[in-house]
C-alpha cells in the first residue's frame, strides 16, 4: 500500500459584495493526515501560501511507509521553492520523527517554526529514536546526527502570544495547548483568512500543565485533532487519587512498584504527582527514576517554568517542582534492595529494556505491584499483563509466573469530545476540519459540531483534498479628502459614497472621479440625459413654470428647487425647461436635463412629471 | 541600626518643624490667606511655556488650600483656564478644581456653573473627560440637591454622543451616580433629558467601544446600588453582552444578570429556539453556569462566585450543575463516583482494580448526547477542575453556600467536595474540608468518601489536620466499620505527628458522643479484652490508648450498656482521666460503684439551672443589705466572692460571669476596707502603714476594672458604666490618700483639676447611663460640682472622702453572656529538661502555640511577653497571619518568638505568657475625633492624653530552659 502524504486542498474564493466583481482565484492547498493517529502532516495552501504542518513518522511501521511521502507536494522543483514555512506543533516524534528525513534527506531550507522547548527537546528525542533505529536495529540509509543537528539550526525558535512575520504576507502565532511541555497551537494568518492548527491538546489542566487557550480569533477554518471524539472522560481528580491511593497502600504494606513509562511527558507529570504526594503525607520510602535521556529532558522541564501550570509556575520561586527531592536516579543494583520502593522504568510498554528486567524480578511476589499508565500495543508483554495473563512465556521457554497486582490507570492528554467543543466554542471559526482520529469517530464528532455550531465539518482521509470557500473582505485605500467629503455630513448613518476604485499594482484605492481622471490621465466626459414631458396645460409658459414649480416643491422638500429667474427651475443639478409646443399650444413640453451622476434623481423627477401636475394646484 | 536611628531623628525633627510651621501660619492665617490664591494668580501670569505652568500647578497641589480660599483659587484656576491654550495644562486645571472641590467644609455649588460653562467649548477630549470627572466629584457633594443632579445629568446625556470613549465613559458614570433613582412623580415633566436614565443607559450596551459598554453596565448596576429597581426588559440585552469579545464586558454583564434574576426571580421567559418558558432566575443561572467555562479566568471567578448566591434556583437545575455524562466510543460510562457508589452498595469492599473495570457498558444513542450544555450541566464539574486555582476557591465557595440551603445538593456534591481534598494547592483543600465541615448537619459519609477524607490525615500541614479534625467532630458516619477507620486513621496521625493529641482527642470526643450505638459493637475490640482471659493493662500514659478511651467514655454517655463491658482497669483509668482530662471525659453513672461525681439531675431543665440561680440570689443578698453594719457587710462580701469564685471553677459555662461579678465585689470590698480605716481622721504622716494599705487598693482596684472592661467580651455599655464609676471611685480615693501623705498644696492642685477633668468627661460619655445612677458617688458629686470646681484643694478632699463614704454601692446588672478571655499556652510545655541552646548574640526561633478564647480582635491586641530571668522583659507582637480562626469565639495562635540574649553560664528559665493589651480609647465610650486633612494624606492622627495603655496577663506563664552559650572565637 503506497502511504501518500495526505494533501486537503484549501480553495480560498473570494467573493465581493455587490458592486465590480472582484473576484479572484487564489489556488491554496492544504495537506495533511487525517482519519488515522500517528504521522501527522499537513499541508496548508492559504492565499497563495504554502505551509506544512508537523512532520511526523509512523511508530508501526519500519520500512518507507513510516514517513510522508513527501514527492506527493511537489513532483518536480525543490520543496523549498514551493513551501513557506514549515511548523511543528509539539515534540512528540508522531508530529516531529520525519523532520531530519525530510529537510536533510529530501531537502528543504526554508524556516521550520516551533516553540522553545519543542526545539530544546525535540533532538534529544530524535537523536534516541536513531539510536534506536541504527545502533540497534542495524538499519542504514536512516538519517545521522549530523542531519539532526543540521536541521535543527533551520528551527526558528517562537514564543507564546508572539506573532511571527514569515515574509511579508505570511503571519503565524503560537497558543498554548498543554498537551506536554511547549506543545503548540498555531494560527496562520495571511491577509484576514486564517487557519488555526491545533496540534494535540488539552483542554483539562494537569498536575504539570495547564489547559489550552485561544482567543476569540474567528479563524476561517479549525484544524483540530479528534483522537477522543466519541469520549467524556471521568474528573482528572478521581484517577490521580486512585493512583496515589493504589500506590500508597502498596508502600505502605512494603511492596515495590514499577511504573513503566515512555520519558517524556506523562512521566513527568506522574514524577510530579508523586513528589507532591510524597512531600505531603511525609512519606519516607525511596521513588527512582531509571536514567538515560530522562534527566536531560528533566533539565528543560526545570528551564521551561513558564510554560507549566499555575501552581508550579507559583510556587518556584520558593522551589523549582521539577527539582525532585524525593525521586532519585535508579541504579540497576538497587532493584534487589529490600523494602519499599517505587521505580519509573522505560519503556512505557513492558517490551524490552529496564522496565521489563525490573519487571521480571519483581513478578513473582504478590506483594509487589505494576501500574500500567498507558496503552499498550499488542503482543507486548504489558498487553498481555493487563488482558489478563499470570503465566508469561519469556525468550529461552521460560514460564514466569506474574503474582504482582497489576493495575492500569490513563493519563491520557487529548482533549475529549467536550473539549474539543469548548475550543471551538473559543475561537468561533466559520470551518472545522477534524484529522488525527478515526473515522468512524470522527463522524459522530463532525455531526455534532454542525449540529451545534452550524459550521461546515469536513474529515478528510489521507490524501484528500478539501477546499474552503472564504468570504475575505478585502482593505481598500481611501483618500482621506474623497472620505472628509463624503462623510461630513453624519457619520453615524450608513451612507452611499460615490468615488472611483483603481485597481494597480495589487492594490485597491478609492479615489474622487477627478483625481482617478487625472491619474490615469484621462479626459472628463459628461453623460446628459434630457427627456420631454408633454404637459397638456393650456396657460401661459411661465404659469405652467409657476406651477411646476410649485408642484415640485411640494413634492420634494428635502430638495432645494428653485426658480431661475430666466424661467427654468433647477432641482438639485436637475434642470426643468418649459416651452409651449410647436403645433398645439394647449400643450407645453418640458425638458428635463440631468447628468450621470444625477440619474436616481432624475428619472425620479421624469416619472413624477410624466403623472402630471395635480388639477388642484392653480 | 546607625542609620535607622538617623532617618528616626530626621523624621522627628521634620516633623516638629512641620508643626511650628503650622502654628505660625494659623496665627498668620488672616495676612496669608488672600495671598494664596494671589500668589497663584501671579505664578500662572509669570509662567511663559506650557510646561512651567504645569510645574506651578503641581506645586500648588501639594500643599493644602483652607476651606474659606477655595473658591477664590477656583475663579483664579478658572480664568486662567479660559486663556490657557495648551491642552495638558487645561487638563491639571480641571483635575485640580476636582480635588479642591472635594475640600471638606466647602460647598461646590457656587463653581458648579462655571465648571459646566467650561465644557461648552472645550476640544480635548480627555480634557473634556476629565472635567466631567470634576463634575462627578461636585455632584457627589451635593447629592441631596436633586435639582444640581438634574442639571449634572442633563450635561452628561448631552455629551453622549461624543466619539471618544473616555468622555462617553465619564458621562455614564456620572449617569450612573447621579441619574434619578426614585420613581420621579413630579420631576418627571420638568426634565425631559433625565426622563428613563436606564433607557439611556441602556442604549451604550450595544456601543462600540468595549470600554463603554463596560461602563454602560457598571453605571447600571451603580443605579441599581442605589436603589433604583432596573426594569425587567434589560435582561434580553444583558444576556446578549455574555457573547461579548471583551472580558471585562462580559464580568460585567454576568454580574448584571445576577441582579436582574435577584429582581425577578419568578419572572417567566422564553427559552430561545422553542415554546418553551422558564423562570428568570433559572434560566440566568443556566446562564451564569456556561460562563463558568468561559475563555477568561477573571470572568470564570466572577461566574462561579455569583452562583453561591443564587439560591432560588428550582432543584433540578442545581442537580444538573454536578452532572456529566461520561462516555467511552459512544458509549455509556460510569463515572468514578457512581461506581464508588455501587461498590459500596454491593456490600464489596475495596477490590483491587482490574483493567476494564471501568468498560462502558451501555451503547448511547448518538443523537441524544449533548456535548455543549445548554443550561447548567457540569458547571461545578467544570469550575472544580479550572487550571486557576482561584476559580475552584470560588467554585467551592459557591458549593457550599448552595449545600447549606439544599440538603439534598448537599448531599449530591460530597463526592465532589471529597474529591477536592486532593487538589494540589492547599488552599483550595483547606478551603473544601471547611465547606465540608459547614455543610456537616446535611450529610452523611459512606465509607469509600470516609476513606478518601481520612487519608488526608496524613498530610503534613497542620492546617489542614486541624481542619479535619474539626470536620470530623462534626461528621456523621454510617457504620461501625467507619468509626474503626476513623479511629485507626486518627491513631495513625497520633503517631506520625504527636503534636496533635489535643485536637485529635477532642475530635474522638465527639466522634464517641454523636456515634454511641456504632461504637458499642467495638468496645471489647477496641478494649482487647477477652471473654476469659485477662489482658495485660495497656499503658495509662500512653496517647493512643487514651484516644481509645475518650471515644469509648464519650460514647458510653449515652449508652448505659457499655459500661458492662469494661473491664477494671478501665473504671480504674475512668476515675483517673476523669480527673486529669476533665474536659474531654464526661461523668458517667457507672454500675455498682459510688458515683465519682454526682451528675446533674435529669428533672431540672437547663432553664432553672441551680447554680445560675444560686449566682442571682448570692447577689440579690449583696445588693439588697446595704445598711448592715460595715463589719457584717465584709464578711458578707467575703463568703459571696468566695462562693462565686468556687462557682466558677465547677460550672464552666457560668465561669465568665462569676468571675466577672466576683472582681466587681472585690472592688467593692477593697474600697470598703479602704474607708472603713479609723485612723482616717488622724495626720496622715504618722500613719504609714496605713496609706500604703489604702493606696495599695486603689491601685489594685484600677487593675480590677481595666480587666473587667477589657478582658471579658459581651461587656455592654450599662456594665461599662458601673465599671467606669468604679475606676472613678478608686481614683478618687487615690486623690484623698495622696492629699493626706503629701506636704503643701501645689502638687494638689493639679490633681484635683484632673479628677475634675475626669468626672467632668464621665459625665459626657454616660450622660444617658446617669439616670440610673441614683445616689451614687458620682450622682452626689456631680451635685456638689458648682461648689467643688470654686474650692480649694483641701476641701475637695474632705468633700470627696465624705461622698465616697456616703455613697451607696451600685447594681451591676448582669449581660446574656459574658465570657473571660482566657489563653492557654500549648506549646512550649515547659516540661523539657533539655535547654534551648544557642550563640548568645544570635537568635533562636521559639515556636510559641497558643489557643485563645473569647478575645475580641485578637490581631490587635494579643501579645507574647518573654521575661528573661534578669528581669529584662520582651514584648512581641505577632503578624496578623499568625492567628487562626477555628470557630466562633475560639482563636489559635501560632507564631515564633525571637529569643536572644548574652552569654549565661548556666541554662535557666525564662518565662513566656500572653499579654491583652487595651487601650483607654478603644473603648466605647472613647470619643472620636473627626479627620481633616485636604488631601487624605496619612498623617499620624495625635493620641489624645487621657489614653491609658496596658496590658493584662491572661495565660498561665510558661516555662522555657534556654542556655545561650558564648560564642566561640
Amino acid at each position: 500500500m503506497p502511504l501518500a502524504l495526505l494533501v486537503i486542498c484549501l480553495t480560498f474564493t473570494t467573493s465581493s459584495p455587490p458592486g465590480p466583481a472582484l473576484t479572484a482565484r487564489v489556488p491554496a492547498s492544504l495537506g495533511g493526515a487525517g482519519q488515522d493517529v500517528g504521522r501527522s502532516c499537513i499541508l496548508v495552501s492559504i492565499a497563495g501560501k504554502n505551509v506544512m504542518l508537523d512532520c511526523g513518522m509512523h511508530m508501526g511501521y519500519n520500512d518507507d511507509r513510516r514517513f510522508p511521502d513527501f514527492s506527493y507536494i511537489t513532483q518536480n522543483g525543490r520543496l523549498t521553492d514551493f513551501l513557506d514555512c514549515v511548523i511543528i506543533s509539539h515534540f512528540h516524534l508522531d508530529h516531529c520523527g520525519a523532520l531530519p528525513y525530510f529537510s536533510e534527506m529530501v531537502g528543504y531550507d526554508g524556516p521550520i517554526y516551533m516553540t522553545h522547548p519543542t526545539k530544546a527537546i525535540c533532538p534529544i528525542l530524535l537523536e534516541d529514536y536513531r539510536k534506536i533505529t541504527v545502533d540497534k536495529k542495524g538499519e542504514t540509509n536512516f538519517f545521522t546526527s549530523q542531519m539532526i543537528k543540521d536541521c535543527m539550526k533551520k528551527v526558528v525558535a517562537v514564543h507564546l502570544h508572539q506573532t511571527v512575520q514569515v515574509d511579508e504576507e505570511l503571519e503565524i502565532k503560537a497558543y498554548y495547548a498543554g498537551h506536554v511541555l511547549g506543545a503548540a497551537m498555531f494560527q496562520i494568518k495571511v491577509g484576514c483568512e486564517s487557519v488555526v492548527y491545533t496540534g494535540d491538546y488539552n483542554m483539562t489542566p494537569d498536575r504539570h500543565l495547564g489547559a489550552a487557550w485561544i482567543d476569540k480569533c474567528r479563524p476561517d477554518l479549525l484544524i483540530t485533532e479528534s483522537t477522543y471524539a466519541t469520549t467524556i472522560r471521568d474528573s482528572k481528580r478521581c484517577r490521580e487519587r486512585d493512583f496515589l491511593k493504589k500506590v500508597h497502600e502498596t508502600v505502605e504494606r512494603g511492596g515495590k512498584v514499577l511504573i513503566p513509562v515512555f520519558a517524556l511527558g506523562r512521566a513527568q507529570e506522574l514524577c510530579i504527582l508523586l513528589e507532591t504526594f510524597w512531600e505531603r503525607m511525609n512519606l519516607k520510602a525511596p521513588i527512582y527514576f531509571s536514567t538515560g535521556l530522562t534527566e536531560k529532558a528533566n533539565h528543560y522541564y526545570k528551564l521551561f517554568i513558564t510554560w507549566t501550570n499555575q501552581k508550579i509556575r507559583k510556587t518556584f520561586v520558593q522551589r523549582n517542582m521539577f527539582e525532585f527531592k524525593h525521586i532519585k536516579a535508579f541504579d540497576r543494583a538497587f532493584a534487589d534492595n529490600p523494602g519499599p520502593m517505587v521505580v519509573f522504568a522505560t519503556p512505557g510498554m513492558l517490551h524490552a529494556g529496564q522496565s521489563l528486567q525490573i519487571f521480571r524480578k519483581w513478578a513473582g511476589n504478590e506483594k509487589n505491584m505494576v501500574i500500567m499508565p498507558g496503552y499498550c500495543v499488542q503482543g507486548t508483554v504489558g498487553h498481555k499483563i493487563l488482558s489478563g495473563q499470570r503465566k508469561l512465556e519469556m525468550e529461552g521457554r521460560q514460564i514466569l509466573e506474574v503474582k504482582m497486582q497489576v493495575e492500569y490507570m490513563s493519563f491520557s492528554a487529548h482533549a475529549d469530545a467536550k473539549g474539543i467543543m469548548q475550543l471551538i466554542r473559543q475561537a468561533e471559526p466559520r470551518n472545522v476540519l477534524l484529522v488525527h482520529g478515526e473515522a468512524k469517530k470522527m463522524e459522530f464528532l463532525k455531526q455534532k459540531i454542525e449540529q451545534e455550531f452550524h459550521v461546515n465539518c469536513y474529515m478528510p482521509a489521507n490524501g484528500e483534498t478539501t477546499t474552503i470557500f472564504t468570504n475575505p473582505s478585502i482593505p481598500v485605500d481611501i483618500s482621506l479628502g474623497l472620505l472628509k467629503r463624503e462623510t461630513a455630513i453624519d457619520a453615524k448613518k450608513p451612507k452611499l459614497m460615490h468615488g472611483t476604485l483603481i485597481m494597480k499594482d495589487n492594490s485597491f484605492r478609492l479615489v474622487s472621479p477627478e483625481q482617478a481622471l487625472k491619474e490615469l490621465g484621462l479626459a472628463e466626459h459628461q453623460l446628459r440625459f434630457t427627456c420631454r414631458v408633454h404637459i397638456q396645460d393650456p396657460r401661459k409658459e411661465h404659469e405652467t413654470v409657476l406651477r411646476v414649480y410649485n408642484h415640485l416643491k411640494g413634492v420634494l422638500k428635502d430638495y432645494s428647487v428653485q426658480h431661475l429667474p430666466d424661467g427654468s427651475i433647477t432641482v438639485e443639478s436637475i434642470l426643468i425647461q418649459a416651452t409651449a409646443h410647436l403645433e398645439d399650444q394647449g400643450t407645453k413640453v418640458l425638458l428635463v436635463s440631468w447628468t450621470y451622476q444625477d440619474e436616481e434623481l432624475g428619472s425620479y423627477l421624469t416619472s413624477l412629471l410624466k403623472k402630471g401636475l395635480p388639477q388642484s394646484t392653480s | 541600626m546607625a542609620a535607622h536611628l538617623k532617618k528616626r531623628v530626621y523624621e522627628e525633627f521634620t516633623k516638629v518643624v512641620q508643626q511650628q510651621h503650622e502654628d505660625l501660619s494659623a496665627k498668620k492665617l488672616r495676612l496669608t490667606k488672600p495671598s494664596k490664591s494671589a500668589a497663584l494668580h501671579v505664578d500662572l501670569c509669570k509662567a511663559t511655556s506650557p510646561a512651567d505652568a504645569l510645574q506651578y500647578l503641581l506645586q500648588f497641589a501639594r500643599k493644602p488650600v483652607e476651606v474659606e480660599s477655595v473658591e477664590g483659587v477656583v475663579r483664579i484656576l478658572l480664568e486662567h483656564y479660559y486663556k490657557e491654550n495648551d491642552a495638558s495644562v487645561r487638563l491639571k486645571i480641571a483635575s485640580l478644581l476636582g480635588l479642591l472641590s472635594k475640600t471638606p467644609g466647602f460647598s461646590p455649588d457656587c463653581i458648579m456653573d462655571d465648571a459646566i460653562n467650561t465644557l461648552q467649548n472645550e476640544k480635548s477630549h480627555q480634557v473634556l473627560a476629565q472635567l466631567l470627572d470634576t463634575l462627578l466629584v461636585i455632584g457627589t457633594k451635593l447629592t441631596e440637591n436633586p435639582s444640581v443632579r438634574m442639571r449634572l445629568v442633563e450635561v452628561a446625556c448631552k455629551h453622549l454622543t461624543d466619539s471618544s470613549h473616555g468622555v462617553r465613559n465619564k458621562c455614564l458614570q456620572l449617569i450612573g451616580c447621579l441619574g434619578p433613582v426614585e420613581k420621579g412623580v413630579a420631576k418627571e415633566a420638568e426634565s425631559q433629558a433625565a426622563k428613563d436614565v436606564q433607557k439611556i443607559i441602556g442604549d451604550h450596551f450595544n456601543d462600540q467601544d468595549p470600554r463603554v459598554r463596560t461602563a454602560a453596565i457598571k453605571a447600571m448596576l451603580q443605579l441599581h446600588e442605589r436603589g433604583l429597581k432596573l426594569q425587567q426588559a434589560i435582561y434580553g440585552q444583558a444576556c446578549k453582552l455574555l457573547a461579548d469579545d471583551y472580558e471585562q464586558v462580559r464580568s460585567a454583564a454576568v454580574q448584571l444578570i445576577w441582579v436582574l434574576s435577584q429582581l425577578y426571580p419568578e419572572s417567566i421567559v422564553p427559552i430561545p429556539s422553542s415554546n418553551e418558558e422558564i423562570r428568570l432566575v433559572d434560566d440566568a443561572f443556566g446562564k451564569i453556569c456556561h460562563m463558568v467555562s468561559d475563555g477568561s479566568w477573571v470572568v470564570r471567578v466572577q461566574a462561579a462566585k455569583l452562583l453561591g448566591s443564587m439560591q432560588q434556583v428550582s432543584s433540578h437545575f442545581l442537580e444538573q450543575t454536578l452532572d456529566k455524562k461520561l462516555m467511552s466510543d459512544l458509549r455509556r460510562k460510569r463515572t468514578a463516583h457512581e461506581r464508588a457508589k455501587e461498590l459500596y452498595s454491593s456490600g464489596e469492599f475495596s477490590s483491587g482494580r482490574k483493567w476494564g473495570d471501568d468498560a462502558p457498558k451501555e451503547e448511547i444513542d448518538t443523537g441524544a448526547v449533548n456535548l455543549i450544555e445548554s443550561g447548567a450541566c457540569g458547571a461545578f464539574v467544570h469550575g472544580l477542575e479550572d487550571e486557576m486555582y482561584e476559580v475552584r476557591i470560588a467554585a467551592v465557595e459557591a458549593l457550599c453556600m448552595l449545600a447549606q440551603s439544599s440538603p439534598s445538593f448537599a448531599e449530591k456534591c460530597l463526592d465532589f467536595l471529597v474529591d477536592m481534598f486532593n487538589d494540589e494547592i492547599e488552599e483550595v483543600r483547606l478551603q473544601s474540608i471547611h465547606t465540608m465541615r459547614k455543610i456537616s448537619n446535611n450529610i452523611t459519609l459512606r465509607e469509600d468518601q470516609l476513606d478518601t477524607v481520612l487519608a488526608v490525615l496524613e498530610d503534613s500541614s497542620r492546617d489542614i489536620r486541624e481542619a479535619l479534625h474539626e470536620l470530623l467532630c462534626c461528621t456523621n458516619v454510617s457504620t461501625k466499620e467507619g468509626i474503626h477507620l476513623a479511629l485507626v486513621e486518627l491513631l495513625k496521625n497520633l503517631t506520625k505527628y504527636p503534636t496533635d493529641r489535643e485536637s485529635i482527642w477532642k475530635c474522638l470526643k465527639f466522634l464517641g458522643s454523636r456515634h454511641p450505638t456504632l461504637v458499642l459493637p467495638l468496645v471489647p475490640e477496641l478494649l482487647s479484652t477477652h471473654p476469659f482471659f485477662d489482658t495485660p493493662e495497656p499503658d495509662m500514659d500512653d496517647p493512643a490508648y487514651i484516644a481509645v478511651l475518650v471515644l469509648i467514655f464519650n460514647a458510653a454517655k449515652s449508652c448505659p450498656t457499655m459500661p458492662a463491658l469494661f473491664s477494671d482497669h478501665t473504671f480504674r483509668h475512668y476515675a483517673y482521666l476523669r480527673d486529669s482530662l476533665s474536659h474531654l471525659v464526661p461523668p458517667l453513672r457507672l454500675p455498682g460503684r459510688k458515683l465519682v461525681s454526682s451528675p446533674v439531675s435529669p428533672s431540672i431543665t437547663p432553664h432553672e439551672d441551680p447554680s445560675q440561680q444560686f449566682l442571682h440570689q448570692s447577689l440579690e443578698r449583696v445588693y439588697n443589705l446595704q445598711h448592715l453594719d460595715p463589719q457584717g457587710i465584709q464578711e458578707l462580701l467575703e463568703f459571696t466572692i468566695r462562693d462565686l469564685q468556687r462557682l466558677g471553677e465547677l460550672q464552666s459555662e457560668l465561669a465568665g460571669m462569676a468571675d466577672f461579678t466576683a472582681t466587681y465585689l472585690q472592688c467593692q470590698l477593697l474600697l470598703i476596707k479602704a474607708l472603713q480605716e479609723k485612723l482616717w481622721n488622724v495626720a496622715a504622716p504618722l500613719y504609714l502603714k496605713q496609706n500604703a494599705l489604702a493606696s495599695a487598693a486603689a491601685k489594685q482596684i484600677l487593675e480590677e476594672t481595666y480587666k473587667m472592661e477589657f478582658m471579658y467580651s459581651g461587656v455592654e455599655s450599662r456594665q461599662v458604666v458601673i465599671i467606669h464609676h468604679m475606676r472613678l471611685q478608686a481614683k478618687a480615693l487615690q486623690l484623698i490618700v495622696t492629699a493626706r501623705t503629701t506636704r503643701g498644696v501645689e502638687p494638689l492642685f493639679g490633681m484635683c483639676e484632673k479628677f475634675l477633668q475626669e468626672v467632668d468627661s464621665f459625665q459626657r460619655c454616660f450622660i444617658s447611663e446617669l439616670p440610673q445612677m441614683q445616689g451614687s458617688f458620682v450622682d452626689k458629686l456631680l451635685d456638689l460640682m458648682p461648689r467643688l470646681v470654686t474650692s480649694k484643694p483641701s476641701e475637695v478632699v474632705k468633700i470627696l472622702q465624705t461622698t465616697l463614704r456616703q455613697s451607696t454601692f451600685l447594681h451591676l446588672p448582669l449581660p446574656e453572656q459574658l465570657h473571660r478571655a482566657s489563653a492557654n499556652i500549648i506549646e512550649p510545655t515547659g516540661e523539657s529538661d533539655n535547654p534551648l541552646r544557642f550563640t548568645s548574640g544570635l537568635v533562636v526561633a521559639l515556636d510559641v502555640d497558643a489557643t485563645l478564647e473569647h478575645v475580641q480582635d485578637p490581631q490587635g491586641t494579643v501579645k507574647v511577653q518573654v521575661l528573661y530571668p534578669d528581669g529584662q522583659a520582651q514584648l512581641i507582637h505577632p503578624k496578623p497571619a499568625d492567628f487562626r480562626n477555628p470557630g466562633p469565639g475560639r482563636h489559635r495562635l501560632i507564631t515564633q518568638v525571637y529569643l536572644s540574649h548574652t552569654a549565661w553560664t548556666e541554662p535557666c528559665q525564662i518565662e513566656v505568657r500572653l499579654l491583652l493589651a487595651y487601650n483607654s480609647n478603644r473603648s466605647k465610650a472613647a470619643a472620636k475625633i473627626a479627620k481633616s486633612t485636604w488631601n487624605e494624606s496619612p498623617e499620624a492622627l495625635p493620641q489624645p492624653e487621657n489614653g491609658i495603655e496596658g496590658t493584662i496577663p491572661f495565660s498561665k506563664p510558661v516555662k522555657v530552659y534556654i542556655m545561650p552559650k558564648p560564642a566561640r572565637r
